[in-house]
């Protein structure tokens, strides 16, 4: 295997007017490229790089990727009902949206992450899947994995270690995978079970799985061992050196662009904003001086803002204005801890300086922000 | 004379644009007709239907989960319609034609099935029907043309409108630099090409028309003088800017800025600035901060200033009080609690720190340590964020001397603080000596204080600053 770092080459085959012949021209039907990143953003950038750049007619492209501790949400889905929000800011987990459909998914370095790019006419997923068993076989042919129907590759027949996803645009299509090598189970676990109840939405759901790490079946298994095996899997069935190539996804010169769309990926726009409408209909149960409120909440939530909302409180509980004003301020702002809290804290500053009315009001709001 | 057929679906919509009329010989059985007299002659657009076209791996539907346009908007070839899933698939659905969506035959979360119609798109009938194929391939050219393009391995991408432009000029799109999405190749980019190219007088890019304004100041002067001579004056030039005015709502941390402002705006502020020598400040901090840093805190100026100011309403305690919504009753606050300005990606935040009146300098640095990663990490809770009772603003770190700050209802004083300069200064003995000079700016609420307690709070602040050893004097 060689590790071949890139330096000034503009190699890239893509929509760019590169004068110079590249060598890409000379590397015929297949390029493997890993990322020296390990921020999900970046090289899920790449992803979006390739997809909407690179000319796939003559070669295809086999990316390999780690993360530091991620949480992956699928396109269309709804992080408060997939995974422990409040968790992951504790844990200074990352929390992230694919262009992919499919579930949710927990990436650490234990887990490796493959992207198979073909045109739209090449894209067929089960090829891929079924090379990569092909390469863990190779390496170690004791190993019982298969491909089921529903793209997973399970280990002895029960437990998930791989999970798929996919992306088509007009021309081009990517296909991407994951691979439990060594990866932390128990925050796995912990982080992919959301508290919340009461949340109604269309939103894809995940499909909870029992999963294990290769690495339990076979201790002398490493990330590095599954990537070179996968590698040398691909080289063999496209004819092309087993050569991987290591790319910097914050490389601007290389990947005119890039910055940006790592950028998008952060926004909390594209996070959160993009969850398709959901509704919360639920019941904050608040202790108030030796006595315990129920109070209902239904609330709207389009395009991660709050659409509509209704909080049932006991009558004169705070004052009508009051009321109001908290209703119309959270109207149209983020369902989002940190701008509910800057807004109930502002309008704090409005109201008579009364401790009772204060303490109230902290309370509800502490409650209503416990929900996002 | 063009026939308006009126739309037979549950959401009856007429469509606005006058000059569109449908090829459909079904709308000759519908008996409500209106017949539009139209003046200018525009041709009639003929109604297409997309249909979905196939996903592969032998997929028949998939879910409509989010449209990027609506019935109205105008498209053009390879925009992108919506985003559609099947079995952990996400595909972008783009348009094959150029026109205006006039039918969107999906909702959201609706099935939509292969080979059936997506959208209704109208397209202009002088282009004639698009055929079914993605039109990616370049005009007729020269074989040798052609094997350039193989080399170089991309596709101009180019709407069937601009290739047609670009054949009538006799230009080759692959000497055409695209500026469009996928470097597709715009109407704008043969334009200017042409124009390169002929030398052709048009619209100038915004930056060519930006003439240095001492050119023009060095002319006029010789005009008095020569009479005789006419100095041409250039004739104005339509400037091409293709900047929006975007208007979005006022959400989020700007709503809650214009509530705070709002109400502030019903105190009469006054201002009050001095100047502040901490060249023995920034003398003892250089001392302390490596202890400080022992301790795993980061020691600015802040716990000074807030320590300093702390001490002051000691003395002045009507600065830490709240005037009641009627103006009957002045509330003197035990804690002094006090506020912090933090500009976050957000927007401004003003944490507070809690009964600085017992805590040491130190404390207050720890304190503003946790503050300060929270309020960047956007995990600031409730408490952190109410109970100020003054506050004070150092915009100085970004840059500035004199500010006018407005007070955070229901406080009664805030203070700006400017950047610390390196200014020459008089000394005792009459030299000029190197001084680190900051400006403060004050402002009060002149209902209930008045000029001289804020002169006399001010000044004991700066004593105690300019001299921090007799902090020690007063430290509780």
């Amino acid at each position: 295997m060689v590790l071949q770092s890139l330096k000034n080459c503009l190699w890239l085959p893509c929509v760019l007017r590169t004068p110079k012949a590249c060598f890409w021209s000379t590397a015929s039907g297949g390029l493997i490229i890993q990322s020296v990143s390990n921020d999900v953003y970046q090289n899920l950038a790449v992803e979006d790089w390739i997809h909407d750049h690179m000319d796939l007619e003559k070669q295809q492209v086999l990316f390999l990727w780690r993360n530091s501790p991620a949480v992956v949400i699928g396109r269309h889905q709804n992080p408060w009902q997939e995974c422990n929000l409040k968790l992951l800011r504790q844990k200074n987990i990352k929390l992230a949206r694919r262009r992919s459909g499919g579930g949710t998914v927990y990436h650490d370095l234990g887990n490796i992450n493959l992207t198979f790019f073909t045109t739209r006419k090449k894209y067929e997923r089960m090829e891929n899947l079924k090379l990569v068993v092909k390469a863990l076989k190779a390496l170690r042919p004791q190993l019982d994995v298969h491909v089921t129907d529903r793209y997973d590759i399970l280990l002895d027949r029960k437990y998930k270690i791989s999970g798929t996803a996919a992306k088509l645009g007009r021309t081009s299509a990517y296909h991407h995978c994951t691979l439990l090598c060594n990866a932390d189970k128990f925050v796995l676990s912990s982080v992919l079970k959301s508290p919340f109840k009461g949340l109604k939405s269309n939103a894809t759901p995940s499909v909870p799985a029992l999963v294990k790490n290769l690495f339990e079946e076979d201790p002398s298994l490493t990330s590095e061992m599954l990537l070179d095996a996968i590698a040398k899997e691909y080289a063999m069935q496209h004819q092309i050196d087993h050569h991987i190539t290591l790319i910097n996804p914050a490389d601007e010169t290389l990947l005119p662009g890039i910055s940006n769309k790592t950028k998008e990926l952060q926004t909390w726009e594209w996070v959160y904003g993009k969850t398709p409408k959901f509704s919360i209909s639920t019941c904050l149960n608040m202790v108030y001086k030796d006595s315990v409120l129920d109070v209902k909440v239904n609330m709207d939530v389009k395009h991660g803002r709050i659409e509509v909302c209704n909080i049932d409180l006991p009558e004169q509980w705070l004052p009508p204005g009051l009321y109001s004003e908290l209703v119309k301020s959270l109207t149209g702002s983020k369902f989002c801890p940190n701008e509910t809290t800057t807004l109930v804290t502002t309008l704090l500053r409005l109201c008579p300086q009364d401790d009772e009315l204060h303490s109230r009001w902290r309370l509800l709001c502490e409650n209503m922000i416990r929900l996002m | 004379v063009c026939i308006h057929r009126v739309r037979s679906c549950s959401s009856v919509r007429f469509i606005k644009s006058k000059y569109v009329c449908v090829f459909d010989k079904s709308a000759l059985k519908f008996s409500h007709q209106q017949r539009l007299f139209r003046t200018s002659a525009v041709s009639c657009g003929q109604i297409v239907q997309f249909k979905l076209s196939d996903i592969g791996e032998g997929i028949t539907e998939v879910t409509v989960k989010e449209w990027y346009i609506k019935e109205g908007d105008s498209v053009s070839q390879f925009d992108s319609i919506c985003e559609v899933q099947s079995d952990k698939a996400s595909v972008t659905i783009t348009s094959r034609y150029d026109g205006i969506i006039r039918k969107l035959h999906y909702s959201i979360d609706d099935i939509a099935f292969v080979g059936k119609p997506l959208v209704d798109i109208e397209i202009d009938a002088s282009k004639g029907v698009a055929s079914e194929e993605d039109v990616v391939e370049t005009p007729p050219m020269s074989h040798e043309e052609h094997t350039h393009q193989e080399i170089k391995g991309h596709k101009t991408l180019a709407t069937p409108a601009v290739r047609r432009l670009a054949m009538e000029n006799n230009i080759k799109l692959s000497e055409v630099v695209g500026t469009g999405k996928d470097n597709r190749i715009l109407k704008e980019d043969i334009l200017n090409y042409l124009a390169k190219q002929t030398g052709a007088i048009l619209p100038p890019s915004p930056k060519a028309e930006i003439v240095p304004p001492q050119r023009r100041a060095e002319a006029v002067p010789a005009a008095p003088k020569d009479k005789a001579r006419k100095i041409p004056v250039p004739a104005p030039r339509p400037i091409a800017f293709a900047g929006k005015d975007k208007t979005e709502p006022v959400t989020g941390f700007q709503k809650a800025m214009v509530k705070t402002m709002s109400a502030a705006l019903k105190i009469p502020h006054f201002g009050y600035s001095d100047e502040i020598d901490l060249t023995q400040l920034v003398q003892l901090r250089e001392e302390l901060k490596p202890l400080a840093e022992m301790r795993g805190v980061k020691l600015s100026f802040m716990p000074f200033f807030i320590k300093a100011a702390s001490l002051g309403l000691l003395q002045y305690p009507i600065l830490n009080a709240s005037l009641d919504e009627n103006c009957q009753n002045v509330t003197y606050k035990a804690s002094h609690n006090i506020g912090v300005a933090m500009d976050t990606e957000q927007g401004l935040i003003v944490p507070n720190v809690k009964n600085v009146q017992v805590c040491s300098v130190f404390d207050i640095a720890v304190e503003l340590n946790r503050l300060q990663s929270l309020g960047s990490a956007g995990q600031l809770g409730t408490s952190d964020l109410t109970g100020g009772t003054f506050t004070l603003s150092n915009i100085g770190t970004i840059g500035g001397t004199y500010a006018k700050p407005v007070i955070l209802p229901p406080e009664v004083a805030i203070g700006a603080l400017g950047k610390i300069q390196v200014l020459p200064r008089f000394n005792s003995k009459g030299e000029v000596v190197k001084a680190q000079i900051m400006n403060v700016s004050w402002s009060a609420d002149h209902r209930i204080i008045d000029g001289a307690t804020m002169a006399r709070f001010s000044n004991l602040w700066k004593s105690y600053l300019e001299n921090p050893a007799s902090m020690l004097l007063d430290l509780k």
